[in-house]
Protein backbone atom coordinates (compact mmCIF):
# COMPACT_ATOMS: atom_id res chain seq x y z
CA UNK A 1 0.00 0.00 0.00
CA UNK A 2 1.39 3.57 -0.67
CA UNK A 3 0.07 6.43 0.29
CA UNK A 4 1.05 10.49 -1.62
CA UNK A 5 -0.07 13.49 0.38
CA UNK A 6 0.61 16.78 0.83
CA UNK A 7 1.78 17.81 5.19
CA UNK A 8 -0.26 19.30 8.01
CA UNK A 9 2.01 19.22 10.67
CA UNK A 10 1.62 19.25 14.79
CA UNK A 11 3.33 19.32 17.73
CA UNK A 12 3.72 16.61 20.62
CA UNK A 13 0.79 15.28 22.52
CA UNK A 14 -2.14 16.40 19.85
CA UNK A 15 -5.14 15.36 22.48
CA UNK A 16 -8.61 14.07 21.36
CA UNK A 17 -9.82 17.29 22.43
CA UNK A 18 -7.86 18.80 20.24
CA UNK A 19 -8.87 16.88 17.38
CA UNK A 20 -12.19 17.06 18.06
CA UNK A 21 -13.71 19.47 20.88
CA UNK A 22 -16.27 17.55 23.62
CA UNK A 23 -18.74 19.40 22.71
CA UNK A 24 -19.35 17.39 19.37
CA UNK A 25 -19.49 13.71 21.08
CA UNK A 26 -23.17 14.15 20.61
CA UNK A 27 -22.56 13.83 16.91
CA UNK A 28 -22.96 10.24 15.37
CA UNK A 29 -22.37 11.25 11.81
CA UNK A 30 -18.75 11.22 10.69
CA UNK A 31 -19.31 13.31 8.20
CA UNK A 32 -20.65 16.09 10.03
CA UNK A 33 -17.83 15.14 13.05
CA UNK A 34 -15.11 15.85 10.08
CA UNK A 35 -16.98 19.59 10.07
CA UNK A 36 -15.04 20.16 13.45
CA UNK A 37 -11.88 18.09 12.80
CA UNK A 38 -8.47 19.52 14.62
CA UNK A 39 -11.02 22.39 15.52
CA UNK A 40 -9.64 22.48 18.94
CA UNK A 41 -5.73 23.61 18.14
CA UNK A 42 -6.71 24.34 14.37
CA UNK A 43 -9.89 25.73 13.86
CA UNK A 44 -10.09 26.03 10.06
CA UNK A 45 -8.79 23.09 9.10
CA UNK A 46 -11.56 21.21 7.45
CA UNK A 47 -11.62 24.27 5.43
CA UNK A 48 -8.13 23.34 3.77
CA UNK A 49 -7.81 20.04 4.20
CA UNK A 50 -8.00 17.94 1.09
CA UNK A 51 -8.53 14.21 0.26
CA UNK A 52 -5.10 12.36 0.37
CA UNK A 53 -3.58 14.74 2.85
CA UNK A 54 -1.23 13.61 5.59
CA UNK A 55 -0.88 14.98 9.63
CA UNK A 56 2.71 14.63 10.88
CA UNK A 57 2.59 14.57 14.43
CA UNK A 58 5.03 14.85 17.27
CA UNK A 59 4.89 12.43 20.41
CA UNK A 60 2.08 11.12 21.99
CA UNK A 61 -0.19 11.82 19.27
CA UNK A 62 -3.70 11.29 20.00
CA UNK A 63 -3.59 10.56 23.93
CA UNK A 64 -6.69 11.38 26.00
CA UNK A 65 -10.37 10.08 25.38
CA UNK A 66 -10.71 7.00 23.66
CA UNK A 67 -13.46 8.94 21.84
CA UNK A 68 -13.43 7.16 18.05
CA UNK A 69 -14.69 10.46 17.13
CA UNK A 70 -10.94 11.50 16.45
CA UNK A 71 -10.28 9.36 14.28
CA UNK A 72 -13.35 9.17 12.38
CA UNK A 73 -13.19 13.03 12.05
CA UNK A 74 -9.59 13.02 10.04
CA UNK A 75 -11.11 10.44 8.13
CA UNK A 76 -13.55 12.48 6.39
CA UNK A 77 -12.01 15.23 6.43
CA UNK A 78 -9.93 13.41 3.81
CA UNK A 79 -6.84 12.26 6.22
CA UNK A 80 -5.45 9.57 4.98
CA UNK A 81 -2.74 8.55 7.39
CA UNK A 82 -1.35 10.29 10.49
CA UNK A 83 2.74 9.56 10.38
CA UNK A 84 3.90 10.64 14.15
CA UNK A 85 6.74 10.13 16.31
CA UNK A 86 4.22 7.97 18.69
CA UNK A 87 1.02 7.72 19.44
CA UNK A 88 -1.35 6.63 22.87
CA UNK A 89 -2.86 3.41 22.28
CA UNK A 90 -6.10 3.95 22.20
CA UNK A 91 -6.37 6.68 19.06
CA UNK A 92 -3.73 4.07 17.41
CA UNK A 93 -6.13 1.16 17.61
CA UNK A 94 -9.27 3.16 17.07
CA UNK A 95 -7.55 4.36 14.23
CA UNK A 96 -6.38 1.22 12.43
CA UNK A 97 -9.83 -0.14 13.29
CA UNK A 98 -11.68 2.26 10.82
CA UNK A 99 -9.10 2.29 8.18
CA UNK A 100 -6.73 5.02 9.17
CA UNK A 101 -3.10 4.69 8.87
CA UNK A 102 -1.14 5.17 11.56
CA UNK A 103 2.22 4.42 11.62
CA UNK A 104 4.62 5.36 14.14
CA UNK A 105 7.78 6.88 12.45
CA UNK A 106 10.56 8.29 14.95
CA UNK A 107 12.25 11.40 13.26
CA UNK A 108 9.55 11.95 11.15
CA UNK A 109 8.90 15.55 13.12
CA UNK A 110 12.16 16.75 11.99
CA UNK A 111 12.47 15.50 8.58
CA UNK A 112 9.38 16.79 7.07
CA UNK A 113 7.77 19.94 7.16
CA UNK A 114 4.51 21.40 6.56
CA UNK A 115 3.22 21.93 3.09
CA UNK A 116 5.51 19.25 1.98
CA UNK A 117 4.55 16.36 -0.50
CA UNK A 118 5.38 13.07 1.26
CA UNK A 119 5.29 9.28 -0.46
CA UNK A 120 4.75 6.86 1.97
CA UNK A 121 4.86 3.29 1.12
CA UNK A 122 3.41 1.55 4.07
CA UNK A 123 4.45 -2.05 3.66
CA UNK A 124 8.77 -1.50 3.40
CA UNK A 125 7.97 1.59 6.13
CA UNK A 126 9.38 4.22 4.10
CA UNK A 127 8.37 8.02 3.46
CA UNK A 128 9.98 10.17 0.95
CA UNK A 129 9.68 13.58 0.55
CA UNK A 130 10.87 13.70 -3.16
CA UNK A 131 10.90 17.39 -3.20
CA UNK A 132 13.86 17.46 -0.75
CA UNK A 133 15.56 13.86 -1.97
CA UNK A 134 15.32 12.62 1.27
CA UNK A 135 13.87 9.84 2.81
CA UNK A 136 13.20 7.95 6.67
CA UNK A 137 12.88 4.34 7.18
CA UNK A 138 10.26 3.17 9.60
CA UNK A 139 9.26 -0.16 11.65
CA UNK A 140 6.43 -1.60 8.92
CA UNK A 141 2.94 -2.24 10.95
CA UNK A 142 2.75 -5.37 12.68
CA UNK A 143 0.88 -8.56 10.40
CA UNK A 144 -2.42 -8.44 12.43
CA UNK A 145 -3.12 -4.82 12.20
CA UNK A 146 -1.81 -4.97 8.10
CA UNK A 147 -4.84 -7.35 7.56
CA UNK A 148 -7.26 -5.59 9.73
CA UNK A 149 -6.34 -2.78 7.09
CA UNK A 150 -6.25 -5.00 3.94
CA UNK A 151 -9.60 -5.80 5.02
CA UNK A 152 -10.67 -2.62 5.54
CA UNK A 153 -11.05 -2.32 8.46
CA UNK A 154 -12.24 -4.31 12.28
CA UNK A 155 -15.87 -3.74 11.02
CA UNK A 156 -14.87 -5.93 7.63
CA UNK A 157 -12.24 -8.11 9.35
CA UNK A 158 -15.36 -9.47 12.33
CA UNK A 159 -17.44 -10.30 9.50
CA UNK A 160 -15.28 -12.08 7.32
CA UNK A 161 -13.71 -14.29 10.05
CA UNK A 162 -16.52 -14.51 12.59
CA UNK A 163 -16.07 -18.19 12.86
CA UNK A 164 -12.85 -18.21 13.93
CA UNK A 165 -12.83 -15.45 16.24
CA UNK B 1 9.47 -17.21 35.49
CA UNK B 2 7.35 -14.83 37.89
CA UNK B 3 4.48 -13.16 36.36
CA UNK B 4 2.56 -10.22 36.82
CA UNK B 5 -1.13 -10.03 37.86
CA UNK B 6 -2.04 -7.87 34.39
CA UNK B 7 -0.20 -11.19 32.97
CA UNK B 8 -2.17 -13.77 35.11
CA UNK B 9 -5.21 -12.11 34.55
CA UNK B 10 -5.23 -11.92 30.28
CA UNK B 11 -4.07 -15.26 30.38
CA UNK B 12 -7.00 -16.46 32.23
CA UNK B 13 -9.25 -14.41 30.38
CA UNK B 14 -8.10 -15.97 26.80
CA UNK B 15 -7.72 -19.65 28.06
CA UNK B 16 -4.27 -20.10 28.36
CA UNK B 17 -1.90 -21.26 31.09
CA UNK B 18 0.29 -18.13 30.71
CA UNK B 19 0.91 -14.94 28.65
CA UNK B 20 3.75 -13.03 28.31
CA UNK B 21 3.97 -9.17 28.21
CA UNK B 22 4.48 -8.15 24.02
CA UNK B 23 1.81 -11.07 23.16
CA UNK B 24 -1.28 -10.79 21.46
CA UNK B 25 -4.17 -12.49 22.96
CA UNK B 26 -7.73 -12.79 22.00
CA UNK B 27 -9.55 -12.47 25.65
CA UNK B 28 -12.87 -12.91 26.28
CA UNK B 29 -14.85 -10.05 28.58
CA UNK B 30 -16.26 -9.93 31.92
CA UNK B 31 -17.97 -6.58 31.52
CA UNK B 32 -18.46 -4.55 28.56
CA UNK B 33 -19.69 -0.79 29.80
CA UNK B 34 -20.63 1.79 27.27
CA UNK B 35 -21.53 5.38 28.39
CA UNK B 36 -24.28 7.32 26.55
CA UNK B 37 -21.72 9.24 23.77
CA UNK B 38 -19.87 6.30 22.80
CA UNK B 39 -22.65 3.46 22.70
CA UNK B 40 -24.79 4.42 19.50
CA UNK B 41 -21.65 4.26 17.63
CA UNK B 42 -20.48 0.76 19.46
CA UNK B 43 -23.75 -0.82 18.50
CA UNK B 44 -23.78 0.81 14.88
CA UNK B 45 -20.38 -1.19 14.93
CA UNK B 46 -22.18 -4.51 16.27
CA UNK B 47 -24.47 -4.32 13.49
CA UNK B 48 -21.92 -3.61 10.65
CA UNK B 49 -20.19 -6.67 11.41
CA UNK B 50 -23.48 -8.76 11.10
CA UNK B 51 -25.00 -9.29 14.09
CA UNK B 52 -28.29 -7.57 15.66
CA UNK B 53 -27.81 -8.80 19.48
CA UNK B 54 -25.34 -8.28 21.68
CA UNK B 55 -23.49 -11.57 22.77
CA UNK B 56 -24.72 -11.60 26.31
CA UNK B 57 -27.31 -9.23 28.28
CA UNK B 58 -25.99 -9.55 31.36
CA UNK B 59 -22.54 -8.58 30.76
CA UNK B 60 -23.21 -5.28 29.19
CA UNK B 61 -23.63 -2.21 30.95
CA UNK B 62 -25.06 0.73 29.45
CA UNK B 63 -25.31 4.27 31.26
CA UNK B 64 -26.36 7.48 30.14
CA UNK B 65 -24.05 9.41 32.00
CA UNK B 66 -22.06 11.71 30.34
CA UNK B 67 -24.64 14.46 29.37
CA UNK B 68 -27.09 13.53 32.24
CA UNK B 69 -29.60 15.10 32.22
CA UNK B 70 -29.58 15.98 28.41
CA UNK B 71 -28.25 19.87 27.66
CA UNK B 72 -28.70 19.67 24.37
CA UNK B 73 -31.50 18.03 21.93
CA UNK B 74 -28.92 15.76 20.78
CA UNK B 75 -27.84 14.50 23.69
CA UNK B 76 -31.88 14.19 24.38
CA UNK B 77 -31.87 11.85 21.25
CA UNK B 78 -28.93 9.61 21.97
CA UNK B 79 -30.60 9.20 25.46
CA UNK B 80 -34.06 8.34 23.96
CA UNK B 81 -31.97 5.80 21.81
CA UNK B 82 -30.13 4.18 24.57
CA UNK B 83 -33.21 3.51 26.34
CA UNK B 84 -35.20 1.72 23.73
CA UNK B 85 -31.87 0.01 22.73
CA UNK B 86 -31.72 -1.19 26.44
CA UNK B 87 -34.90 -2.75 26.27
CA UNK B 88 -35.15 -3.66 22.75
CA UNK B 89 -31.83 -5.84 23.81
CA UNK B 90 -33.26 -7.01 26.96
CA UNK B 91 -30.18 -5.99 28.73
CA UNK B 92 -30.01 -6.51 32.27
CA UNK B 93 -28.28 -3.49 33.33
CA UNK B 94 -28.81 0.22 32.10
CA UNK B 95 -28.24 3.07 34.20
CA UNK B 96 -30.37 5.87 33.19
CA UNK B 97 -29.61 9.32 34.00
CA UNK B 98 -29.99 9.62 37.56
CA UNK B 99 -27.89 7.27 38.20
CA UNK B 100 -24.22 8.79 37.95
CA UNK B 101 -20.85 8.45 36.37
CA UNK B 102 -19.97 4.64 34.58
CA UNK B 103 -16.66 4.69 36.46
CA UNK B 104 -18.67 5.12 40.48
CA UNK B 105 -21.63 3.18 38.84
CA UNK B 106 -19.91 -0.27 38.24
CA UNK B 107 -18.15 -0.58 41.18
CA UNK B 108 -20.76 0.72 43.49
CA UNK B 109 -22.98 -1.04 41.92
CA UNK B 110 -20.44 -4.66 42.09
CA UNK B 111 -20.13 -5.20 38.65
CA UNK B 112 -16.43 -5.22 38.76
CA UNK B 113 -14.73 -8.20 40.38
CA UNK B 114 -10.56 -8.87 41.19
CA UNK B 115 -9.12 -11.24 38.52
CA UNK B 116 -12.04 -9.93 35.53
CA UNK B 117 -11.42 -8.60 32.25
CA UNK B 118 -13.33 -5.62 32.06
CA UNK B 119 -13.78 -3.48 28.78
CA UNK B 120 -15.56 -0.08 28.71
CA UNK B 121 -15.76 2.47 25.53
CA UNK B 122 -14.47 4.98 27.82
CA UNK B 123 -10.64 5.86 28.37
CA UNK B 124 -10.80 5.93 32.33
CA UNK B 125 -11.70 2.80 32.11
CA UNK B 126 -8.54 2.12 33.80
CA UNK B 127 -10.20 3.47 37.23
CA UNK B 128 -11.62 0.09 37.52
CA UNK B 129 -8.30 -1.85 38.38
CA UNK B 130 -9.03 -0.32 41.23
CA UNK B 131 -10.69 -3.30 42.19
CA UNK B 132 -8.20 -6.09 41.12
CA UNK B 133 -9.53 -6.21 37.59
CA UNK B 134 -8.00 -5.66 34.76
CA UNK B 135 -9.90 -2.58 33.35
CA UNK B 136 -9.13 -0.65 30.05
CA UNK B 137 -10.89 1.43 27.28
CA UNK B 138 -11.28 0.92 23.81
CA UNK B 139 -13.11 2.86 20.81
CA UNK B 140 -17.05 2.35 19.27
CA UNK B 141 -15.17 -0.17 16.97
CA UNK B 142 -13.56 -2.34 19.42
CA UNK B 143 -16.66 -2.73 21.77
CA UNK B 144 -18.67 -3.24 18.06
CA UNK B 145 -16.34 -6.28 18.26
CA UNK B 146 -16.96 -6.74 21.72
CA UNK B 147 -20.75 -6.59 21.17
CA UNK B 148 -20.48 -9.07 18.61
CA UNK B 149 -18.34 -11.61 19.94
CA UNK B 150 -17.75 -11.13 23.68
CA UNK B 151 -13.86 -11.26 22.98
CA UNK B 152 -11.40 -8.46 22.08
CA UNK B 153 -8.05 -8.53 20.73
CA UNK B 154 -5.25 -7.26 23.39
CA UNK B 155 -1.52 -6.77 23.99
CA UNK B 156 -0.52 -8.25 26.89
CA UNK B 157 1.41 -5.43 28.35
CA UNK B 158 4.45 -4.80 30.24
CA UNK B 159 3.96 -3.58 33.98
CA UNK B 160 5.75 -0.11 35.52
CA UNK B 161 5.21 -1.03 39.50
CA UNK B 162 4.72 2.11 41.72
CA UNK B 163 5.45 1.79 45.26
CA UNK B 164 3.74 4.17 47.38
CA UNK B 165 5.46 4.46 50.92
CA UNK B 166 4.86 6.50 54.15
CA UNK B 167 2.11 8.28 55.73
CA UNK B 168 -0.05 10.76 54.04
CA UNK B 169 0.36 13.98 55.87
CA UNK B 170 -2.82 15.59 56.90
CA UNK B 171 -4.73 17.03 53.78
CA UNK B 172 -2.62 15.81 51.38
CA UNK B 173 -4.77 13.40 49.25
CA UNK B 174 -4.49 10.12 46.94
CA UNK B 175 -4.80 12.76 44.10
CA UNK B 176 -1.67 14.09 45.29
CA UNK B 177 -0.28 11.14 44.92
CA UNK B 178 -1.34 10.61 41.62
CA UNK B 179 -0.10 13.71 40.24
CA UNK B 180 3.31 13.62 42.03
CA UNK B 181 3.45 10.33 40.08
CA UNK B 182 2.33 11.71 36.81
CA UNK B 183 4.74 14.54 36.76
CA UNK B 184 7.51 11.84 37.24
CA UNK B 185 6.33 9.50 34.25
CA UNK B 186 4.96 12.08 32.15
CA UNK B 187 2.49 12.36 30.40
CA UNK B 188 3.77 9.50 27.63
CA UNK B 189 5.72 7.69 30.16
CA UNK B 190 3.64 4.48 30.36
CA UNK B 191 1.99 4.28 27.02
CA UNK B 192 1.10 0.82 26.44
CA UNK B 193 1.87 -0.05 30.52
CA UNK B 194 -0.11 -1.54 32.70
CA UNK B 195 0.76 0.91 35.72
CA UNK B 196 0.66 -1.39 39.05
CA UNK B 197 0.09 0.72 42.20
CA UNK B 198 1.39 -1.21 45.68
CA UNK B 199 3.65 -0.51 48.91
CA UNK B 200 2.27 0.78 52.11
CA UNK B 201 0.25 3.85 51.70
CA UNK B 202 -1.94 2.44 48.84
CA UNK B 203 -2.35 -0.98 51.40
CA UNK B 204 -3.64 2.05 53.98
CA UNK B 205 -5.34 3.54 51.18
CA UNK B 206 -9.40 2.31 50.88
CA UNK B 207 -11.55 1.50 47.73
CA UNK B 208 -11.65 5.63 46.95
CA UNK B 209 -7.88 6.58 46.65
CA UNK B 210 -7.43 3.50 44.70
CA UNK B 211 -9.77 4.15 42.25
CA UNK B 212 -8.58 8.18 41.92
CA UNK B 213 -4.70 6.08 41.66
CA UNK B 214 -5.78 3.80 38.88
CA UNK B 215 -8.23 6.73 37.25
CA UNK B 216 -5.00 8.60 35.86
CA UNK B 217 -3.32 5.71 34.71
CA UNK B 218 -4.18 6.66 31.02
CA UNK B 219 -2.90 10.17 31.52
CA UNK B 220 0.28 8.47 31.43
CA UNK B 221 -0.84 6.80 28.70
CA UNK B 222 -1.31 3.62 30.69
CA UNK B 223 -3.25 0.69 29.34
CA UNK B 224 -4.58 0.07 32.94
CA UNK B 225 -4.09 0.85 36.38
CA UNK B 226 -4.20 -2.38 38.79
CA UNK B 227 -3.71 -2.07 42.89
CA UNK B 228 -4.05 -6.15 43.95
CA UNK B 229 -7.14 -7.05 46.02
CA UNK B 230 -6.32 -7.39 49.99
CA UNK B 231 -9.38 -7.19 52.62
CA UNK B 232 -10.16 -4.18 51.93
CA UNK B 233 -10.76 -4.67 48.45
CA UNK B 234 -13.23 -7.42 49.50
CA UNK B 235 -14.56 -5.78 51.92
CA UNK B 236 -15.58 -3.17 49.79
CA UNK B 237 -17.21 -6.04 47.62
CA UNK B 238 -18.99 -8.22 50.47
CA UNK B 239 -21.98 -6.60 50.35
CA UNK B 240 -22.22 -5.22 46.73
CA UNK B 241 -21.47 -9.08 45.18
CA UNK B 242 -22.57 -12.55 45.22
CA UNK B 243 -19.19 -12.50 47.71
CA UNK B 244 -17.72 -15.31 45.24
CA UNK B 245 -14.57 -14.13 44.21
CA UNK B 246 -11.29 -15.64 42.14
CA UNK B 247 -8.72 -13.33 42.42
CA UNK B 248 -5.27 -13.39 40.67
CA UNK B 249 -1.79 -11.57 42.63
CA UNK B 250 1.37 -11.28 40.83
CA UNK B 251 4.25 -14.25 41.45
CA UNK B 252 7.17 -13.24 43.84
CA UNK B 253 9.68 -12.48 40.72
CA UNK B 254 7.60 -10.93 38.52
CA UNK B 255 9.16 -8.93 35.70
CA UNK B 256 8.61 -4.99 35.21
CA UNK B 257 9.79 -2.53 32.80
CA UNK B 258 10.29 -0.14 35.67
CA UNK B 259 10.39 0.28 39.35
CA UNK B 260 9.15 3.47 41.10
CA UNK B 261 9.75 4.13 44.48
CA UNK B 262 7.70 7.11 46.05
CA UNK B 263 7.97 8.19 50.03
CA UNK B 264 4.79 10.27 50.49
CA UNK B 265 5.80 11.55 54.18
CA UNK B 266 6.72 15.04 53.51
CA UNK B 267 4.37 15.03 49.90
CA UNK B 268 2.60 18.53 49.43
CA UNK B 269 -0.20 19.02 47.97
CA UNK B 270 0.66 19.02 43.76
CA UNK B 271 -1.11 20.94 41.00
CA UNK B 272 -0.69 20.49 37.24
CA UNK B 273 -0.48 23.32 36.10
CA UNK B 274 -1.68 24.59 32.19
CA UNK B 275 -2.58 22.68 29.79
CA UNK B 276 -0.71 19.29 30.45
CA UNK B 277 -1.66 16.81 33.03
CA UNK B 278 2.46 16.28 33.70
CA UNK B 279 3.03 19.90 34.12
CA UNK B 280 2.93 19.27 38.04
CA UNK B 281 4.05 21.40 40.79
CA UNK B 282 3.92 21.59 44.48
CA UNK B 283 0.83 23.73 44.78
CA UNK B 284 3.40 25.92 47.42
CA UNK B 285 4.81 27.09 43.58
CA UNK B 286 1.85 28.78 42.28
CA UNK B 287 -0.03 30.27 45.41
CA UNK B 288 -2.15 33.41 44.61
CA UNK B 289 -3.13 32.48 41.33
CA UNK B 290 -7.01 34.03 40.34
CA UNK B 291 -9.71 31.61 40.17
CA UNK B 292 -12.88 32.42 38.61
CA UNK B 293 -14.54 28.23 38.54
CA UNK B 294 -13.59 25.13 41.36
CA UNK B 295 -14.93 22.00 39.98
CA UNK B 296 -15.58 19.38 42.75
CA UNK B 297 -16.66 16.08 41.01
CA UNK B 298 -15.76 13.58 38.02
CA UNK B 299 -14.54 9.95 38.07
CA UNK B 300 -11.75 10.91 39.30
CA UNK B 301 -12.40 12.68 42.82
CA UNK B 302 -16.48 13.14 43.02
CA UNK B 303 -16.58 10.47 45.84
CA UNK B 304 -18.09 10.51 49.29
CA UNK B 305 -14.43 10.89 50.66
CA UNK B 306 -13.39 13.94 47.97
CA UNK B 307 -16.55 15.51 48.67
CA UNK B 308 -16.26 15.08 52.54
CA UNK B 309 -12.91 16.31 52.98
CA UNK B 310 -14.14 19.14 50.87
CA UNK B 311 -17.04 20.31 52.98
CA UNK B 312 -14.90 19.53 56.39
CA UNK B 313 -12.71 22.83 55.09
CA UNK B 314 -15.25 24.82 53.93
CA UNK B 315 -18.08 24.78 56.47
CA UNK B 316 -18.90 27.49 58.38
CA UNK B 317 -16.68 29.66 55.56
CA UNK B 318 -18.20 31.50 52.35
CA UNK B 319 -16.86 30.59 48.60
CA UNK B 320 -15.29 34.00 47.50
CA UNK B 321 -17.18 36.51 45.84
CA UNK B 322 -17.00 36.27 41.86
CA UNK B 323 -15.31 32.27 42.04
CA UNK B 324 -18.49 29.78 41.43
CA UNK B 325 -18.22 26.53 42.93
CA UNK B 326 -19.66 24.06 41.47
CA UNK B 327 -20.00 20.14 43.20
CA UNK B 328 -21.24 17.59 41.70
CA UNK B 329 -21.39 13.32 43.25
CA UNK B 330 -20.20 11.13 40.95
CA UNK B 331 -23.31 8.85 42.11
CA UNK B 332 -26.50 8.74 43.02
CA UNK B 333 -25.27 6.12 45.88
CA UNK B 334 -22.87 9.21 46.71
CA UNK B 335 -25.58 11.63 46.87
CA UNK B 336 -27.27 9.49 48.99
CA UNK B 337 -24.31 9.35 51.23
CA UNK B 338 -23.43 13.31 51.46
CA UNK B 339 -27.28 13.88 52.45
CA UNK B 340 -27.09 11.47 54.73
CA UNK B 341 -23.85 12.87 56.23
CA UNK B 342 -25.54 16.51 56.35
CA UNK B 343 -22.52 17.73 54.16
CA UNK B 344 -24.94 19.01 50.95
CA UNK B 345 -25.69 21.74 53.27
CA UNK B 346 -22.19 22.88 54.01
CA UNK B 347 -21.48 23.24 50.63
CA UNK B 348 -24.80 25.18 49.68
CA UNK B 349 -24.85 27.10 52.64
CA UNK B 350 -20.80 28.29 51.74
CA UNK B 351 -22.19 29.43 48.38
CA UNK B 352 -21.83 26.39 46.30
CA UNK B 353 -23.83 25.52 43.14
CA UNK B 354 -24.57 21.26 44.13
CA UNK B 355 -25.93 18.99 40.90
CA UNK B 356 -27.20 15.83 40.06
CA UNK B 357 -24.88 13.35 39.38
CA UNK B 358 -22.88 13.04 36.22
CA UNK B 359 -19.73 13.92 34.57
CA UNK B 360 -20.48 17.19 35.08
CA UNK B 361 -17.70 20.34 34.25
CA UNK B 362 -15.14 18.01 33.34
CA UNK B 363 -14.72 17.42 29.70
CA UNK B 364 -16.58 20.76 28.58
CA UNK B 365 -19.79 19.32 27.11
CA UNK B 366 -22.55 19.65 29.36
CA UNK B 367 -22.29 22.14 32.04
CA UNK B 368 -19.39 24.70 33.94
CA UNK B 369 -18.20 25.79 30.38
CA UNK B 370 -15.55 28.50 30.87
CA UNK B 371 -15.07 31.60 29.05
CA UNK B 372 -12.13 33.05 27.38
CA UNK B 373 -9.40 34.40 30.16
CA UNK B 374 -10.93 32.82 32.24
CA UNK B 375 -9.24 30.07 35.29
CA UNK B 376 -10.50 27.21 36.43
CA UNK B 377 -9.63 25.05 39.14
CA UNK B 378 -10.90 21.07 38.70
CA UNK B 379 -10.44 17.94 40.85
CA UNK B 380 -10.98 16.17 37.18
CA UNK B 381 -8.53 14.69 34.94
CA UNK B 382 -7.57 16.65 32.13
CA UNK B 383 -5.90 20.00 32.04
CA UNK B 384 -5.56 20.01 27.84
CA UNK B 385 -6.10 23.57 26.33
CA UNK B 386 -9.84 23.84 25.53
CA UNK B 387 -11.46 20.66 27.36
CA UNK B 388 -13.28 22.70 29.62
CA UNK B 389 -14.86 25.28 27.50
CA UNK B 390 -12.96 28.27 25.63
CA UNK B 391 -9.22 27.27 24.47
CA UNK B 392 -8.23 31.05 26.10
CA UNK B 393 -9.01 29.87 29.18
CA UNK B 394 -6.81 27.97 31.76
CA UNK B 395 -7.49 24.88 34.07
CA UNK B 396 -5.85 23.88 36.80
CA UNK B 397 -6.14 19.73 38.37
CA UNK B 398 -5.84 19.45 41.89
CA UNK B 399 -7.10 17.39 44.79
CA UNK B 400 -10.69 18.80 46.43
CA UNK B 401 -8.90 20.04 49.89
CA UNK B 402 -6.87 22.49 47.54
CA UNK B 403 -10.35 23.02 45.44
CA UNK B 404 -11.92 23.82 48.49
CA UNK B 405 -9.69 26.24 50.21
CA UNK B 406 -8.88 27.78 46.61
CA UNK B 407 -12.80 28.42 46.49
CA UNK B 408 -12.65 30.10 49.99
CA UNK B 409 -9.92 32.48 49.27
CA UNK B 410 -10.41 33.05 45.16
CA UNK B 411 -7.04 32.27 44.55
CA UNK B 412 -4.67 29.08 44.01
CA UNK B 413 -4.54 27.81 48.10
CA UNK B 414 -2.18 25.62 50.33
CA UNK B 415 -5.03 23.76 52.05
CA UNK B 416 -3.35 23.39 55.37
CA UNK B 417 -3.34 27.50 55.44
CA UNK B 418 -6.71 27.52 55.90
CA UNK B 419 -8.05 24.20 57.79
Amino acid sequence: MKVTGRVWKYGDDINTDYIIPGRYLELVDPREMAEHAMEGIDPGFSEKVREGDVIVGGANFGCGSSREHAPLALKYAGVRAVVAESFARIFYRNAINIGLLALECPGVSQAVDEGDVVEVDVDVGKIRVPAKGSDLDFRPLPGFMVEVLNEGGLVNYIRNHMEEW
Amino acid sequence: MGKTVSEKILARASGLDEADAGEIVKASVDVAMMPDLTTILSVNAMREMGRERVWDREKVVILNDHVAPASTPLAAAIHRDIRKLALEQGLKHFYDVEQGVCHQVLPEKGHVKPGTLVIGADSHTCTHGALGAFATGVGSTDMGAVLATGKIWLRVPETIRVEVDGHLPDLVLPKDVILRIIGEIGADGATYNAVEFAGGTVSDMGVAGRMTLCNMAIEMGGKTGIVEPDERTFEFLRSRTDGVFDPLHADDGAKYRRRLEIDVSDLEPQVACPHKVDNVRPVTSVLGTKVDQVFIGSCTNGRFEDLEIAARILEGRQVHRGVRLLVVPASKGVYREALEAGIVGAFVEAGAMFGSPSCGACFGGHIGLLAGGEVGLTTSNRNFRGRQGSPEAEVYLCSPAVAAASAITGVITDPREVA
